[in-house]
């Protein structure tokens, strides 16, 4: 894979991702990982400091799954939805099978009654299993800028 | 103490709360002299965090700005972070390491016990200016707290009349913070959750038995906390502290009919873990308890879910604003197996936790709730009006517990 299709790729692939998310199709979130994937969200002090515990902390798609289906399910939250924007991506590791990738994002929170915050900036730390023809996240670890979250965390980001 | 209290309150009498005590700005002014500064302990932050001679870190007593330092004497120490000067934060960071403080604004110098020691030009620069000969800088520190360790918890006061932290927690909460803290721990991660309500609404959630199962799904599906399973609810003598806890027992077909003719949302069949390991946990308390709560007044909670261990310190920041400090903690000698489970049953936990997502919101239904309920009261009546300990979780009694300790600070 030649390194600019493999930078469009990724493009396409981040902007796939947070469609997903934003258009509420989240039971097709899980799809973006590999079965064996790491995914994790936590702050950017935590991250500096190497303490392992996430927001949310997943170590196999199955507890993806499982996100989406309590907050389907069991979870009681007020409706609201995101909108992504991810900046461009900075590409800090290229391995045969992998590539590892730096993506800024911002996320504002849309709630039912219409009150629109900025609510997370952030970095996605990724890695991508780039051995097939299809793009998938070996790991993803959501670094928020802030250690502060606005009332609850429901939706994935 | 002789100022008029905005709150009308129905003396001797907690099973009714009126709404304006979590509205009003006056009430917030005189928490902070009388519940912060009062005859109580405050949760500042571990041991562990300030491990050595010079290591400090920034928290909050109420509103007002602590710093906690580690001296060379390996003593703890802790000030009000405010610059004796003209009153500016004297240390800006959050944590760190420092042989002293010094303020930026004019560089007035304190040591790590929090004594003015150095005032810049106090002697004036070539023969002119500078401070009166008067001046004392012994007499212008800021103010100190007086320091309580236990299990390697540090608490702080304002007040030199508060009982010893094993006098003021007694002795059923001390066993029950000996029974989780019985070993050194370590902080495996810190998380500042915003709630939009006043400190004391998300305090009492802590404290409420009764909602546990009935809010949180995720609980009750699992069979992690049913009322219908064996625990109790323990309230201290003073009313401020109390202990939740349960033991999972064999499924009881019976309790889950209870349930069921209840109606409940809360029960739900056919709602399954794709990755059921989740809860799968390790036997790590003798006694079997699965899930304990406990909670120190004015703002600390100690929990176990399971091998979830984690601290909150519940922090005003308005009358509509609190913060809620998660520090998640593990032990300094787990094996790696351990540490992941606990890592990975933090998703019960915390602002996105399957379990306490919904303890986030919750409060803020109730601010916006009552935003025009005038005089109008909460009713807190489950299990009649006793503040004693209960076999019973179906009970509000350690609610009515915190409202009898804060009505005797508050004078109301």
């Amino acid at each position: 894979m030649d390194t600019v299709s493999l930078r469009e790729k990724i493009a396409a692939f981040q902007a796939a991702y947070i469609r997903c998310i934003d258009n509420n199709e989240l039971e097709s979130w899980p799809d973006f990982f590999l079965p064996q994937c790491r995914y994790t969200v936590t702050t950017a002090d935590n991250h500096r400091d190497g303490l392992a515990a996430g927001l949310i902390w997943a170590s196999n798609r199955a507890m993806l799954q499982d996100r989406i289906s309590a907050l389907r399910h069991a979870n009681i939250y007020e409706r609201h939805s995101y909108r992504h924007i991810v900046g461009q991506s900075f590409v800090t590791a290229s391995q045969a099978q992998t590539t590892s990738v730096e993506t800024p994002f911002m996320v504002a929170r849309i709630m039912h009654d219409g009150e629109t915050s900025l609510y997370c900036t952030g970095v996605y730390h990724d890695v991508y299993d780039t051995s097939t023809d299809t793009l998938r996240l070996q790991s993803r670890i959501v670094v928020c800028d802030s250690s502060r979250i606005d009332t609850l965390m429901a939706i994935p980001l | 103490m002789s100022q008029t209290h905005p709150i009308q309150w129905v003396r001797g009498q907690h099973t009714r709360v009126p709404y304006a005590v979590y509205q009003n700005q006056d009430v917030l002014e005189q928490e902070q002299k009388r519940v912060y500064e009062g005859p109580t302990w405050n949760y500042l932050c571990l041991e562990a965090e300030i491990p050595e001679p010079g290591s400090y870190r920034t928290t909050f007593v109420g509103r007002a700005p602590i710093v906690v330092a580690r001296d060379t004497d390996g003593e703890i120490y802790a000030f009000e972070n405010r610059c004796s000067h003209r009153g500016a934060l004297i240390c800006l960071e959050k944590v760190g390491t420092a042989k002293d403080f010094q303020c930026v604004y004019h560089a007035w110098t304190y040591d790590l016990q929090g004594s003015l020691k150095g005032v810049a030009f106090e002697a004036g620069l070539n023969g002119a200016g500078g401070m009166p000969p008067s001046f004392c800088k012994e007499d212008h520190s800021p103010r100190k707290l007086r320091i309580a360790t236990f299990c390697g918890l540090v608490f702080g006061s304002f007040n030199d009349e508060v009982d010893s932290i094993e006098d003021y927690l007694g002795p059923e909460i001390c066993a029950r913070i000996e029974r989780v803290l019985h070993k050194p721990v370590e902080v495996i991660g810190r998380f500042t959750q915003a709630l939009p309500n006043n400190w004391k609404l998300y305090f009492e959630n802590v404290k409420d038995s009764y909602h546990a199962s009935l809010l949180h799904l995720f609980f009750t599906t699992f069979r992690l906390n049913r009322l219908s399973q064996r625990g109790a609810v323990i309230v201290s003598e003073s009313g401020g502290h109390h202990v939740s806890y349960s033991m999972v027992d064999a499924p009881q077909a019976e309790a889950g009919k209870q349930y069921q003719e209840q109606g409940l949302r809360s029960d739900q069949e056919g709602y399954k873990l794709a990755d059921p390991t989740l809860l799968a946990g390790f036997k790590e308390f003798e006694d079997g308890i699965t899930l304990q709560i406990l909670s120190v007044f004015p703002g600390f909670v100690l929990q176990q879910i399971q091998n979830c261990l984690a601290i909150r310190q519940v922090l005003p920041r308005g009358v509509e604003k609190t913060d809620l400090n998660w520090t998640y903690l593990g032990y300094a000698d787990d094996t790696p197996e351990q540490r992941n489970v606990r890592l990975k049953q933090a998703n019960l936990i915390g602002p996105a936790g399957f379990v306490s997502m919904e303890d986030g919101a919750v409060g803020g239904f109730v601010q916006r709730g009552i935003a025009a309920a005038g005089e109008d009261q909460a009713v807190i009546e489950m299990g009649g009006d006793s503040t004693s300990s209960s076999p019973s979780r179906v009970t509000e009694a350690s609610v009515r517990g915190f409202w009898k300790l804060y009505r005797r600070l508050m004078d109301i």
